[in-house]
């Protein structure tokens, strides 16, 4: 089996904070790293090929040259190919433009059986990559997913919605795309630190990917951002003590509540 | 089209990489990248995550930053083809969805600010009766597409309908819930009719010059909040979660066009074979309209009793941050935040929950904000509208008691 992981290097951080004086924001010192969903999409893949010999697991990331850390800390992990879609092209892509992208750089891969996304990544939070790749590979995607076997050419699949979750099962090739309650990602062997420094990563062009010029980075964006801003911080309202007499609080609160019908 | 940094203008003085939401932006050595000059060792230098969003171009002092956005793109699509507001009716178990009912009144005030129909479509088996609800929360027609296949969720089958329909149809905008089903099925509509669809949006409004739908949609965990638009390609497509618009009232008296489709209609690839429910007698955080929430600050799962109790006497669900989901101490349907679920209750009460930026993400849009907690600091109660700083384990019994003495 070959199965391919998607992944995308994020702020470390999603507490950016605002320059109250030139209202802008303020970056310093936020390292890059895997999409934490990324990594329970990344361990699903090696816990399959550490149960199923003979599975290989190529990574593919799209991103900026520094996104190369990203791929090594997957290399480090037990991936056995790391590929980077790195190319000016790509610049400004938005999420169509991204699954195209990334479903051209599968494409140039030997015969895939699996692709695993995680749900979401933190920094745009649109859960649209995963199920836009599949669409461009017309194969079938399972979102949300917290389980999953293969049994022989198809998969049985868990995946969670709003109030519980359905049994599926589905037939190779397919994507699937992960929640945090699938795994628990492993750290880094040492053996595995000392390959991933050496590891040669792929590198693909829009070019290379045989990617249409016109499809790709802001060309082949539908969207546009238009404008940036900070919402309004809300003020701190009311404080009480709850310390000293706590009865006394909860009946100030619960009188309050009620005051505005809230109770 | 690029962004551009004019080498002899450019003093590295770094202004702009602190204005840049995308991390594009970085110092470099000039002699490193081959831009020497006299007077300025060092350069910022454009990666490719650079959006082209322009938040830097202001910023610099220097007027080095050129923001190229090329020819004008020419519309894919013949524009003016495309009318009318579609708001996706999700139904589940043969239920219309109350995300639906309030992406009707969006619908209803956008449609009604562009001269258009408001088109709610249904799909699903059995529904007619239902598609009539639709019309009195605000639908001049309702497109009913009902066959067995279309009963449960299915990835494959919703796609090619809904793709179908889009095709024939031409509307000018799509607005659908940002529910586990929506955010399956409406990405892979939007790439196989190759427009844009923006995902999450907490705000939409109509450009009163360019007509075109104001798409605006937090990032970063809610730090900064982006406008998006569709320019050249239809139809324009937006999610949106749940509580974000209000419900409507329903009018009887209105009136509107049932119109059916028929379809052959083809069985998806991946067969649902059980469906489980977990949450059967729990209100679910997404949808209720009061919630009590416990974290880290409980100190064990034994206290969510304490969560439960308080709950009940509100009729309100129980929620819980990430904290206490990765303690084990309460199941992850209940989780509140960026990895769980957004939710916007008319009232929000966090008991022993610190309020990280990534748990503010998820309930900050809430009504009216209560915070019980012992750290004076904590920075829920920066956005508290009322705190109680003390041990919760006084102060949630009191606060239940309070109540039921009335």
């Amino acid at each position: 089996m070959h199965v391919v992981v998607c992944i995308k290097q994020v702020p470390g951080t999603t507490k950016v904070a605002i320059n109250p004086e030139t209202n802008t924001l303020i970056r310093d010192g936020v390292e890059a790293i895997i999409n934490p969903f990324d990594e329970n999409a990344l361990e699903a893949a090696l816990a399959l090929k550490d149960k199923t010999p003979g599975t290989k697991v190529t990574v593919v990331c799209m991103g900026p040259p520094q996104a190369e850390n990203a791929l090594r800390e997957a290399t480090a992990r037990g991936a056995d190919n790391v590929v980077l879609l790195c190319d000016r092209a790509f610049a400004g892509s938005d999420t169509w433009a991204t699954s195209y992208a990334l479903a051209q750089g599968i494409k140039a891969l030997e015969k895939v059986d699996i692709i695993y996304c995680g749900k979401q990544a933190i920094d745009g939070d649109t859960a649209q990559v995963g199920p836009g790749v599949a669409e461009f590979l017309g194969w079938p995607v399972i979102t949300y997913v917290r389980k999953l076997d293969v049994e022989g050419d198809t998969v049985k699949i868990e995946r969670v919605f709003e109030d519980g979750f359905e049994k599926i099962e589905a037939p190779l090739p397919v994507v699937v795309t992960v929640v945090k309650e699938m795994n628990v990602p492993r750290m880094a062997s040492l053996k595995g630190r000392m390959r991933a420094k050496k590891e040669q990563i792929k590198m693909l062009t829009a070019e290379s990917a045989k990617a249409d010029p016109n499809e790709v980075g802001l060309k082949g964006s539908p969207t546009r951002v238009v404008k940036i801003f900070t919402p309004p911080k809300k003020t701190s309202g009311q404080k009480w003590d709850g310390i000293g007499d706590p009865i006394h609080a909860a009946k100030t609160l619960v009188g309050k509540l009620k005051e505005q019908k809230l109770v | 089209m690029a962004l551009e940094i004019v080498s002899e203008k450019c003093s590295g003085c770094g202004l702009c990489i602190k204005a840049c939401p995308f991390g594009a932006l970085s110092l470099e050595m000039r002699d490193k990248v081959g831009k020497p000059h006299e007077k300025f060792k060092r350069i910022v230098m454009v990666d490719v995550s650079c959006n082209l969003c322009g938040a830097c171009v202001p910023v610099c002092k220097f007027d080095a930053m050129k923001l190229d956005k090329g020819e004008p793109q020419k519309a894919a699509v013949t524009l003016s083809d495309y009318k009318n507001v579609w708001v996706y009716a999700e139904q589940r178990d043969g239920v219309i969805q109350d995300v639906s009912f309030e992406l009707m009144s969006k619908g209803r005030e956008l449609a009604n600010q562009r001269g258009c129909e408001l088109v709610a479509v249904l799909l699903g088996h059995n529904m007619k009766e239902k598609a009539q609800t639709l019309i009195e929360h605000g639908a001049d027609k309702v497109l009913l597409v009902d066959h067995p296949a279309l009963a449960q969720f299915d990835s494959d089958a919703y796609t090619d309908v809904f793709s179908e329909l889009t095709r024939k149809h031409k509307p000018e905008m799509v607005i659908v819930g940002g529910t586990s089903v929506g955010r399956t099925f409406i990405p892979r509509v939007a790439i196989r009719v190759k427009t844009g669809l923006t995902a999450d949006c907490t705000g939409l409004d109509i450009d009163e010059k360019e007509k075109l739908l104001l798409q605006t949609r937090p990032a970063f965990g809610g730090n900064i909040m982006a406008t998006i638009i569709c320019p050249n390609h239809r139809p324009q497509m937006a999610t949106v979660r749940h509580k974000v618009f209000k419900k409507g009232k329903p009018d009887a008296s209105r009136k509107g066009a049932v119109i059916e489709e028929v379809f052959d209609i083809k069985s998806g690839r991946s067969k649902v074979v059980e469906v489980v429910k977990e949450m059967q007698n729990e209100i679910n955080v997404a949808e209720a309209d009061i919630i009590v929430s416990g974290g880290r600050g409980l100190g064990g799962p034994e206290k969510f009793e304490l969560i439960r109790e308080l709950a009940k006497e509100l009729g309100a669900a129980v929620g819980a941050s990430r904290g206490a989901v990765d303690a084990g101490w309460i199941s992850s349907f209940h989780q509140v935040g960026q990895t769980g679920k957004t939710v916007c209750p008319k009232l929000y009460i966090a008991c022993g929950i610190s309020g990280a930026i990534q748990h503010q993400v998820g309930m900050s849009s809430s009504g009216t904000i209560v915070a019980i907690n012992k750290d004076p600091n904590a920075p829920i109660f920066d956005i508290a509208d009322y705190g109680i700083v003390g041990d919760l384990n006084e102060v949630v019994p009191a606060f239940t008691k309070a109540l039921r003495e009335g």
